[in-house]
């Protein structure tokens, strides 16, 4: 066995990330891995090239343990990763890219020109690639720079390769141009390590498949004779064991309506759906989807240039987030720290920071009216903190992503857009926020959902529409959806 | 940020004290007078400067815009305008070359350090080639200390800068203006999506810093019969200073007017007490560079550990 992972345990706080977990790898065997956005692949590969510590488990290669793995000791052992955005040095020529990690010597040597540029050449025509050496990095195709990252890689005894989407941005011709290399590299002996959400390509260059799931590993296969019905039902299938307190609400009239929405540079096409008052409408799909950008451009970040949205009967343009805030829409951005609370500041300007209109006449604050707005919503959504006078900063995720929620719904919105609402904060946490979700469905208020959990999504939505490369494939009704099929339309498998 | 005031205030004690026993001829009446008029547009300066710091921005050629400034108001006093119009073409002036450099943040996304930096080098040079360097000479009599005894004219430059000074201490946590400052610094696409104009805020703080740089200039030429173009040089270093002493955070979000008071203060002090300590007046900018450095590791540890604890 060329690289064995046993028993691998790893938590974030209070996520249990990998939930001991074994995988293996064969000298010239391509092994693919899969599963859903969170289902650990991330974390195990980090585990493999030592960017993150296990909490427990054993990683042997070639029958040694590793120890005190870091990307430099996995590098010295012949462990290398590429991702699908190349790490190129944009602006350094491939044969300085290539000899970046593999010339020895220390920062004061000599810098052999002809030498490095020969070892390039060399490199590049192991793997049947002819890139002129002198070329700059940046001006290279994607499937170039992923082979000049190969050929680095094979500068420092290449054993194991790990490949994490490399194909997801590629044309079927660049796809078939980087299998050419998987190919050679496979005669080679080197043990391929394969991610791709592209399920159909697996049959052509997986030699083996193990699929991952809520940080499990589910079931390792051949990957001749297995479809990709059948690995998405691995992929999906799961006890649903965790409770949501989603309650039964009467739903309303249609809130927001959007027709034939485009925005090329967000990169959405053609959207078109309808969310009535008192409905949680989820909306999944991978990482990349558009979710995101789509709820950027209903609150105006990046202004749609076909399509009409209408708030409560009344059609909207908006152009900015100013804009969409009077109009009723409200949005819980993802990534809390950069984008939601701030964190210098009180718990009290955080909460009251969409509405300074509110609590201002003439441009001058009223602390009195600050402070009454602030108590109320951080008693409604129980927010623990040390009074509103804390610092944000000071707060738990949990209750960071509280005092974000509570900024937008003080905007007293019709349309509430969460953005991965439960991403990264605690067990309990996650169900006091669900419970918000639930309380306000119930006043009345349209809510968008998006995460890329799948039990939240099922657990949580009304409806749920799945999006993927920009246009929403579909709206499923509660009832009628389920993990497999949500993970069908996501994947785009035509299964 | 209180225990960064009060460590401050009292270094600043002790110094006092110090020249107290030392050399009390310091706190003669005139002595102290003349250093707080000295100073009094240097803060007006740093008043700007730390709006524009705590939204996370520097403008390093506040000392350009002053010397530019000065020869407006030179030459506007002397073509015969009416005080108060000189004041105002002065102020408009500042904030004209405060515009530009915000138009060219926030237009263009030069960073601020880069366009200031060329904005300093241009100004400084552009106003050595037209002037030649010559002084403004013949000033009306109307136009020194504003026409009045010079008791009288330095008790108006005094009120104008404590109620200017006093204006913003207040506005910075009054108006909403103020908390969008704050919020720019801390987390500006945060600040963005709860719909702060985040655009045009920043401009207006560097053309509010390029108008009180004006205003500065003009009450600092009243105190001459004669204007030189190459005024307010080191003028920026003086400000930032004051700023970074007085604890605010180089990166934004965090600092008051208070703490630049105090920490003008102290600049403020520092020169002319070398002088009656007897200590070469060549180590004031090294000191000045000691205070600034151990403001910043100050500020640095303390950031350390409030992203620990949030941690």
């Amino acid at each position: 066995m060329l690289l064995t992972a046993a028993g691998i345990e790893k938590r974030y706080g209070g996520v249990r990330a990998l939930k001991h977990v074994s995988f293996d790898l064969q000298p010239g065997e391509v092994h693919a891995l899969i599963g859903e956005n969170g289902a650990g692949k991330s974390t195990l590969i980090k585990v493999l090239t030592g960017a993150v510590q296990p909490d427990a488990g054993t990683v042997e290669l070639e029958g040694h343990a590793v120890l005190n793995n870091s990307p430099s000791v996995s590098r010295a052992l012949g462990i290398a990763a590429i991702y699908q955005q190349p790490q190129t040095f944009p602006d350094l020529s491939v044969a300085e890219n290539i000899a970046l990690v593999n010339e020895p010597g220390g920062l004061t040597r000599k810098v052999d020109w002809k030498a490095r540029r020969e070892q390039a050449k060399k490199l590049l025509a192991e793997i049947g690639s002819d890139i002129d050496p002198d070329r700059e990095a940046g001006t290279l195709s994607m499937p170039e720079q992923q082979i000049v990252e190969i050929a680095k890689a094979l500068g420092s005894n290449l054993k194991v390769l790990i490949l994490d989407e490399p194909t997801a941005s590629l044309t079927d011709r660049e796809t078939d141009q980087l299998f050419r290399v998987i190919r050679q590299l496979r005669e080679r002996g080197t043990g391929l390590i394969y991610i791709s959400h592209r399920l159909e390509e697996l049959g052509q260059i997986a030699d083996r498949v193990t699929v991952l799931r809520d940080g499990e590993t589910i079931e390792t296969r051949p990957a001749a004779g297995t479809d990709s019905r059948t690995l998405i039902r691995l992929m999906a299938g799961r006890d649903l064991s965790a409770v949501f307190p989603k309650r039964v609400v009467p739903i309303g009239a249609p809130v927001l309506e959007v027709r034939g929405l485009c925005c090329e540079e967000a990169g959405i096409t053609e959207i078109s759906f309808d969310v009535r008052a008192g409905e949680i409408f989820g909306i999944a799909g991978l990482v990349g989807a558009g979710r995101t950008q789509l709820a950027e451009t209903l609150f105006g970040l990046t202004p749609a240039d076909g399509g009409t949205v209408r708030v409560a009967g009344t059609e909207v343009h908006t152009k900015n987030p100013r804009e969409a805030i009077a109009a009723g829409i409200a949005y819980v951005p993802e990534d809390r720290r950069s984008n939601g609370v701030v964190g210098e500041l009180p718990v009290r300007a955080n909460t009251t920071m969409a509405v300074l209109d509110r609590i201002s006449s003439m441009g001058m604050l009223d602390y009195g009216a600050e402070r009454e707005l602030a108590d109320k919503w951080v008693q409604a959504l129980s927010v623990k903190t040390d009074g509103i006078d804390a610092p944000v900063g000071s707060l738990s995720g949990g209750n960071q992503q509280k005092v974000s929620i509570a900024r937008w719904i003080a905007t007293e919105p019709k349309v509430l857009i969460l953005d991965e609402p439960t991403q990264g904060i605690d067990v309990g946490a996650k169900s006091e926020c669900h419970k918000i979700m639930c309380d306000l469905a119930e006043k009345g208020l349209a809510i968008v959902m998006i995460s890329s959990e799948l039990p939240e999504i099922l657990g949580m939505s009304d409806r749920i529409a799945v999006m993927s490369k920009g246009r929403m494939h579909g709206i499923l009704d509660r009832a009628d959806a389920t993990s497999e099929i949500i993970l069908e339309m996501a994947l785009g498998a035509k299964a | 940020m209180k225990q960064r005031a009060i460590a401050i205030g009292i270094f600043w004690v002790i110094l006092l004290t110090v020249l107290t026993l030392r050399a009390p001829g310091f706190f003669a009446g005139g002595n102290l007078r003349d250093m707080a008029l000295s100073n009094a547009p240097a803060l007006l300066v740093a008043v700007g400067m730390t709006l524009v710091i705590l939204m996370g921005e520097i403008d390093v050629s506040v000392g350009s815009q002053f010397a530019v400034a000065t020869v407006v108001a030179g030459l506007a006093a002397k073509s015969g305008l009416p005080l108060g119009l000189t004041v105002l073409v002065t102020a408009i002036a500042g904030a004209l070359l405060g515009s530009l450099n915000g138009a060219l943040i926030i237009g263009l996304r030069v960073p601020s350090i880069v366009a200031t930096l060329a904005a300093m080098a241009f100004w400084r040079e552009l106003l050595r080639w037209t002037t030649g360097g010559a002084w403004i000479q013949g000033l009306p009599a109307s136009f020194q200390w504003m026409g009045l005894s010079q008791a009288g004219g330095e008790i108006v430059i005094f009120a104008a800068t404590a109620l200017i000074f006093g204006f913003f201490a207040w506005a910075m946590r009054n108006l909403r203006a103020g908390r969008g400052i704050y919020a720019i610094g801390s987390a500006s696409e945060a600040a963005r999506l709860a719909g702060i104009p985040v655009a045009g805020l920043s401009f207006s703080v560097f053309a509010l810093l390029g108008a009180l740089t004006g205003l500065a200039a003009a009450l600092n030429a009243m105190r001459f019969s004669e204007v030189q173009p190459n005024a307010g040089a080191g003028l920026e270093l003086k400000a930032i200073s004051a700023v970074v002493i007085g604890g605010a955070s180089i990166s934004g979000g965090r600092g008051n007017l208070w703490g630049t008071l105090l920490g003008a203060a102290v600049l403020a002090v520092i020169a002319p007490s070398l002088t009656f300590l007897g200590i070469n007046a060549f180590w004031e900018k090294a000191i000045q560079g000691g205070i600034i450095l151990g403001a910043i590791v100050l500020e640095r540890a303390a950031a350390g550990k409030r992203s620990a604890r949030a941690h």
